[in-house]
């Protein structure tokens, strides 16, 4: 499997009144080059799922849509990715509210080892969004309603919330995400660490979101995919090769390796 | 097979030899100390009635602190025990007076001075005796054939006061409440342990937020380039540095650039924090490094800048294991003496130093002066005092484990 040379992504990875867009986006790990010249639209108020074997890229693209790589001191980005149509790399923009604008789910749940309470309203305490502790109060109901913990959690808002399910734990985080009322959610395999019972809740979950947010998820599982996402990029070794709608890509793939890997000759 | 479980069985048994020969290392040398240093916790008094004559030391129930302060109370000591025990001659005579310590006329003064109503009464007191009369009485007494320092008639004189009740031993207060002293039965530990507490009160205030805020930057802040590595690599080998170079950069800077007065807490404590340091240093950097990467990015996804990811959720997390490392540092601190040695902790003070400007010593130091002293006395005291040095390290080291257990958290 080398990289394809001057591959055009096939399908429509562009739509009409994009949320986010991502023009000829690169990205260096130092001398190492992990993702070539992908373009990309996230369209308001949809699912994407973002799927490919290890290594794909496919979480390094994630991370630049928050400038979460910023954290790492050898990785840089380039390309043009804009949000709302302002450049989200401009050196003028701060990635603190940015970053409060398009959140992010990891892969293992982090909650903080702070009380469930003070998990969600960390970031509105930051980000300044409460002006009372009655605001307050509301914002972290909501938003444990929102992520479907309130019924399960309401008793013990003040135990410490790694004491929960890591189920409960990832709608935690969530809730977390929810609570800062970002723009974008960014999901990194959210529910790789869950049981199955667990994964429905949260797939359950994002469905629901979708009404609110735009949400772009990386998935090992490819059920996954096809249960909750409306259209699907499949990356193959930093590339991105096809992106179409959901059912087509699981269907009727235009690309060979995007058949070889959901027919599962790899990945 | 059978040559590999004998390898195993003869490597247990190694390593259990090892393990005894340590305890047994422990065990003996406590043993040695406590065998020791527990008589320094008790001391030799002669109780008896004096009669403080108002005639002889020309005073009255009105007489002020300094009157009498200047009185002759030895005066008045010498003649009672001369009148008690008769002592035939002057060579006896001054057998007599060397058995009574020269802090007994300060217990009088003392007592006189808070009270001076006992001006004309006859009030029985627990005078200190002679640290000689005290090692005979502790160690010598009924030995057979033992080389004492007391002689044949001093021994009489002892028996007969021990028949009558007046030789007695108490719990030796003076050990903790006294300064250090030329005579064995009146020195003490307080002006060490006040030093000491000094010079570690100093030493903590210096070296934590130093040594934190130095770890923070490290670890979180500083650009990974070639100068960090060399700061790194340098603080690693300064915590290698032999402590008594310490005291001579320390003598060098402090003492002779800066100015500070020599021999006191502060100038030990600066000396001691960049002993420290290194420790805190290393231990703060191995506890930021322990809080996981997933804390960190979950407070960036929330938009959390990075001083607030440092100081909301970084430090609580990091700091049990900084302040472990504190209190090991400082217990590292608490027995240093060859850095203090270089600027002249070593003095003689007899003075319970008040601040960190006075002239003090501290413990261990006070343990190397007293265990270069010829009076056996002073060789107990010594092990005395190893054990109240012991105590602390004992207790700090306890505390520092109480505090890892108690705020360790699980992620």
């Amino acid at each position: 499997m080398s990289i394809i040379e001057n591959h055009t992504t096939c399908g429509s990875p562009l739509v009409e009144s994009p949320k986010l867009t991502a023009r000829n986006v690169g990205v260096f790990y130092g001398e190492k080059q992990a993702i070539f010249d992908v373009s990309l639209d996230i369209g308001s108020n949809e699912v994407i799922a973002l799927i490919g074997p290890s290594g794909c890229g496919k979480s390094t693209f994630l991370r630049c849509l928050n400038r979460m790589n910023d954290t790492i001191d050898i990785c840089s980005v380039t390309g043009k990715i804009e949000l709302d149509n302002e450049d989200i790399y401009d050196p003028k923009v701060d990635v603190v509210p940015l970053r409060a604008r398009v959140g992010m789910v990891f892969q293992k749940p982090n909650p903080f080892p702070k009380s469930i309470y003070d998990n969600i309203a960390y970031g509105p305490r930051i980000h300044g969004l409460a002006h009372s502790r009655v605001d307050l109060d509301e914002i972290v109901e909501k938003s444990l309603q929102r992520a479907g913990l309130w019924n399960e959690v309401k008793d013990r808002l003040h135990a410490p919330g790694t004491g929960l399910s890591g189920g409960q734990q990832q709608r935690l985080c969530i809730a977390r995400t929810i609570a800062v009322d970002p723009e974008v959610i960014l999901m990194d395999e959210p529910c790789s660490a869950l049981d199955p019972i667990a994964t429905a809740k949260i797939e359950e979950l994002i469905d629901e979101l979708r009404e609110n947010y735009t949400i772009a998820i990386v998935t090992h599982s490819m059920q996954q995919a096809a249960r909750v996402s409306q259209r699907t990029a499949y990356f193959h070794m930093g590339q991105l090769i096809e992106v179409n709608p959901t059912d087509q890509v699981f269907t009727t793939p235009e690309h060979s390796l995007t058949e070889a890997y959901i027919t599962g000759r790899f990945g | 097979m059978k040559r590999r479980r004998s390898a195993e069985k003869r490597f247990r048994v190694y390593g259990l030899i090892s393990v005894l020969f340590g305890l047994l290392c422990l065990v003996v040398l406590f043993g040695d100390i406590l065998s020791k240093g527990l008589a320094a916790f008790s001391q030799t008094v002669i109780r008896t009635e004096v009669v403080l004559d108002a005639d002889y030391l020309g005073l009255n129930k009105n007489s002020s602190s300094d009157e009498i302060r200047a009185a002759n109370f030895e005066g008045l000591l010498k003649n009672h025990f001369k009148e008690m025990v008769q002592p035939d001659g002057r060579k006896e005579r001054r057998q007599l007076y060397s058995m009574i310590s020269a802090g007994a006329a300060w217990q009088l003064i003392e007592a006189v001075q808070a009270n001076p109503g006992l001006i004309g009464q006859a009030v029985t007191f627990d005078l200190i005796a002679d640290d000689d009369v005290d090692q005979w009485l502790k160690h010598d007494r009924g030995v057979e054939g033992i080389n004492t320092r007391m002689s044949e008639v001093q021994i009489a004189w002892m028996e007969s006061w021990i028949e009558q009740g007046m030789l007695t031993t108490r719990f030796n207060t003076l050990f903790f409440t006294n300064g250090d002293s030329r005579e064995p039965e009146l020195a003490g530990i307080h002006g060490a342990i006040k030093g000491t507490f000094l010079t570690l009160l100093v030493t903590f205030l210096l070296s934590f937020p130093i040594g934190v805020a130095a770890a923070i930057y490290l670890e979180e802040f500083a650009p990974k380039n070639r100068i960090t590595e060399i700061v790194e690599i340098n603080i690693n080998n300064l915590a290698a540095v032999p402590s008594i170079t310490f005291g001579l950069l320390g003598l060098a800077i402090f003492i002779n650039i800066f100015g500070v007065s020599r021999s006191t807490p502060l100038v030990g404590g600066l000396v001691l924090t960049l002993m420290t340091l290194p420790t805190i240093i290393i231990s703060g950097r191995a506890a930021i490094k322990a809080v996981p990467p997933s804390i960190r990015e979950a407070a960036f996804g929330l938009g959390a800048s990075k001083v607030q990811v440092v100081f909301h959720h970084v430090l609580p997390l990091a700091l049990p294991g900084m302040l472990t490392g504190t209190i090991i540092g400082m217990a590292q601190a608490l027995g240093e003496t060859a850095p203090l040695l270089m600027i002249g902790m070593i003095a003689f003070v007899v003075d319970v130093p008040g601040f960190i400007n006075d002239p003090s010593t501290v413990l261990p130091v006070q343990i190397f002066l007293w265990s270069d002293s010829p009076e056996r006395a002073f060789t107990e005291r010594t092990s005395g005092a190893i054990i109240v040095l012991l105590g602390f390290l004992v207790v700090m080291n306890t505390a520092a484990v109480m505090l890892r257990r108690r705020l360790e958290r699980r992620w």
